[in-house]
């Protein structure tokens, strides 16, 4: 069901059934001057009204290059981090608000898994008491005791459960993201928020973990927010695709759709990047090559943020910020001049 | 790609013959085992255990040998002059490290105390240090803001006194105070040495504490217990703290010498006890006037205070590299 957001402006896809319904959140960090009296001299807008929501055992991709704000959504959806505006729903409820106390209890169905896996880790710490970390922190005391328990885990991660004495330092990347895994859902959460959860790791190794990631959703209808900047891997578990350049969404679709037919210049963009295994095809194909950097999120360009490096940018573009549409059932784009349908034949 | 694959190929053939050479080792036991190796190391540590337990086993010690550091041996001294009879400054089978001049005190037994007192100084010190930093630090790198800020500028406040010139203005009036509450003269100058030393050595613990703690805030395993809904108390003491034992192992074992040597210093200075009970300090203090006819009676005490705080410096380097051999020696 398509409607018009709180804000009456943007349209966005609404589902009755939603886990997570994000609307209109924005993350700004004020940035301080110097000296005793820590004056605000400006925001750093690191994430500027986005809305999606997400039912049970669906993965919402979200792509987008570095410095554009993936990650900060990725936290502050689940409240690591305080939204400054907007409003968050889990099952139904509104959680913008909640003190870290009162979403002690919540945690239990939202989890993370981290990027990296050297640091995601306490070395200072075992496996098993890694993994049973979150049994403790909740007071979550398993029928056949934390040790069983966190066993069946590694085993089912595809760690050796005897290994449960050993310290990361021990683990090899791939195994190390493994125990992350073994940890986030450790408690059985309805949430997963995967913070580019294989960009660190070895190609063999990356097809290994997002298997064992699908194979864990199906068998615990686990709803993923998967967060990369690899287009093809992401394309690869996710069902919905958001996505975000310096904050904003730009464009959002059924997976496919985002490849096969994408309306977004930046999107068309990004996908004409991705290399195609027959080198014919990848001679012969057209790309679309950005030019300069990432503006400031300081201070982002007037009307559409993507205007200076747009191939097709013109007036319009710097007056009138360009509001998410429905372009086609279920695709959603911000755009002016969006492309046409069937531009794309890969 | 099935599922068992992927464990074939990850994990390096876990078989049960392989598990048993190949014991899990924590950072701590890697850092052990590359300390054994250094030979610097081991021999400062056997000379520092050595100390200590002289130290400890003072009374049983000096009875074997038989001497007692507060007894006069009025023999042993010369009566015109007050000079030891003898070699090297009396040094006998009676007196192994000679007598004092004049008195007639056993320099090994009063070597001996006088360890006593320095190492229950520099090891409370230090304790007293340890727990002030650390606590402080943590809560000051962790907090940020406000309160780290107002931590920052009582560090800075304290730093700014002039340590010497405070300890020998205070001595006797806070020792005065500390004996009206009931401690024994001898303690309260031991409680106001340790007091001052530790009152003004924590700021730098708290901030080195610091600086690690707003790195190891940043890193995902915090952010992790987090998003598990962890409280403040388990991130700071279960996250945090185990991964600051490090640098705060270094420090101390640095910390000891600094507090060792200061000890005597004072004492030095008058600032310690009270004779006749034995220090360090309070002897090269006394040999200083002694050093034209009786070297020898400033080269002893000297000498194994040199030892001691050189061993324990060394021991310090060696601990340091061995938590971090990236570091190298500066």
């Amino acid at each position: 069901m398509t409607v018009v957001d709180e804000s009456g402006t943007s349209e966005v896809l609404r589902r009755d059934d939603a886990l997570l319904r994000v609307d209109q959140v924005q993350k700004y960090f004020p940035i301080t001057g110097g000296g005793v009296l820590k004056r605000k001299v400006g925001d750093v807008k690191a994430v500027e009204s986005i809305s999606f929501d997400i039912v049970p055992g669906e993965t919402l991709g979200i792509v987008g290059e570095s410095g554009c704000g993936k990650s900060t959504a990725g936290r502050t959806v689940t409240k690591l981090l305080d939204p400054t505006g907007g409003t968050i729903e889990f099952e139904g409820r509104d959680i913008t608000h909640l003190s870290r106390k009162e979403m002690v209890p919540l945690r239990r169905e939202m989890q993370m898994i981290f990027q990296d896996p050297y640091s995601s880790l306490n070395p200072r710490h075992t496996v098993g008491a890694i993994i049973s970390a979150p049994f403790k922190v909740q007071g979550v005391k398993p029928a056949r005791g934390v040790q069983a328990e966190v066993q069946d885990l590694m085993a089912r991660v595809g760690l050796n459960p005897e290994h449960f004495n050993r310290y990361p330092n021990e683990f090899s990347g791939g195994q190390r993201q493994r125990i992350g895994i073994a940890r986030a859902i450790a408690l059985r959460p309805k949430l997963i928020v995967c913070d580019e959860p294989v960009s660190a790791l070895d190609v063999s190794i990356q097809a290994q973990v997002v298997n064992l990631l699908e194979d864990l959703q199906d068998e615990f209808r686990l709803a993923y927010i998967f967060i990369a900047h690899d287009l093809s891997v992401v394309r690869h578990i996710s069902d919905r695709i958001a996505v975000m350049y310096l904050g904003r969404i730009m464009e959002t679709a059924a997976s496919e759709k985002i490849y096969s037919s994408p309306r977004h210049p930046y999107t068309h963009a990004l996908t004409s990047a991705v290399p195609l295994p027959d080198p014919r095809t990848e001679r012969a194909r057209e790309r679309i090559l950005l030019e300069g950097d990432l503006p400031s999120p300081i201070d982002p360009p007037s009307g559409c943020v993507f205007r200076t490096r747009c191939p097709k940018a013109q007036q319009r573009c710097a007056d009138e910020v360009p509001l998410l549409r429905e372009l086609a059932p279920g695709h959603f784009g911000a755009c002016h001049f969006p492309e046409e349908k069937h531009l794309l034949t890969a | 790609m099935s599922l068992a694959s992927d464990h074939a190929v990850e994990t390096p053939s876990g078989t049960s013959v392989e598990q048993t050479e190949i014991a899990g080792r924590s950072l701590t036991q890697i850092a052990w085992t590359r300390l054994r190796r250094d030979k610097v190391a081991m021999t400062s540590l056997g000379l520092v255990l050595l100390v200590i337990f002289l130290a400890a086993a003072a009374p049983v010690v000096t009875r074997i040998v038989g001497v007692h550091p507060t007894d006069f041996y009025p023999k042993t001294v010369s009566d015109a002059g007050g000079l030891p009879i003898g070699k090297w400054g009396g040094i006998s089978l009676d007196h192994p490290l000679g007598v004092e001049p004049s008195t007639g005190y056993d320099i090994f037994a009063r070597l001996l105390y006088g360890s006593r007192i320095s190492l229950l100084i520099a090891f409370s010190g230090t304790l007293i240090t340890l727990v002030l930093g650390v606590t402080v630090g943590i809560i000051a790198g962790y907090s940020r803001g406000f309160l780290d800020t107002t931590l920052g500028r009582l560090m800075d406040i304290i730093l700014a006194f002039p340590l010497l010139l405070i300890l020998l203005a205070l001595s006797a009036p806070l020792a005065q105070r500390l004996e009206a509450l009931g401690l024994s003269p001898d303690a309260s100058r031991v409680a106001f040495i340790i007091l001052v030393l530790s009152f003004f050595g924590w700021p730098y613990l708290a901030r080195i504490v610091r600086g690690q703690v707003l790195s190891l805030r940043e890193r995902e395993f915090v952010e992790s217990a987090v998003s598990m809904g962890a409280g403040t108390s388990r991130i700071l003491f279960r996250e945090i703290l185990p991964n600051l034992w490090a640098p705060i192992l270094v420090y101390a074992t640095l910390l000891l010498p600094t507090y060792i040597a200061a000890e005597a210093s004072l004492s030095f200075l008058g600032v310690g006890l009270l004779p006749p009970t034995p220090s360090w300090g309070a002897m090269l203090a006394e040999s200083v006037r002694y050093f034209t006819v009786l070297p020898s009676f400033l080269f002893i005490p000297g000498m194994y205070l040199f030892i001691v705080v050189l061993c324990f410096n060394l021991l310090g380097d060696a601990v340091r590299d061995a938590l971090d051999p990236r570091a190298g020696r500066s």
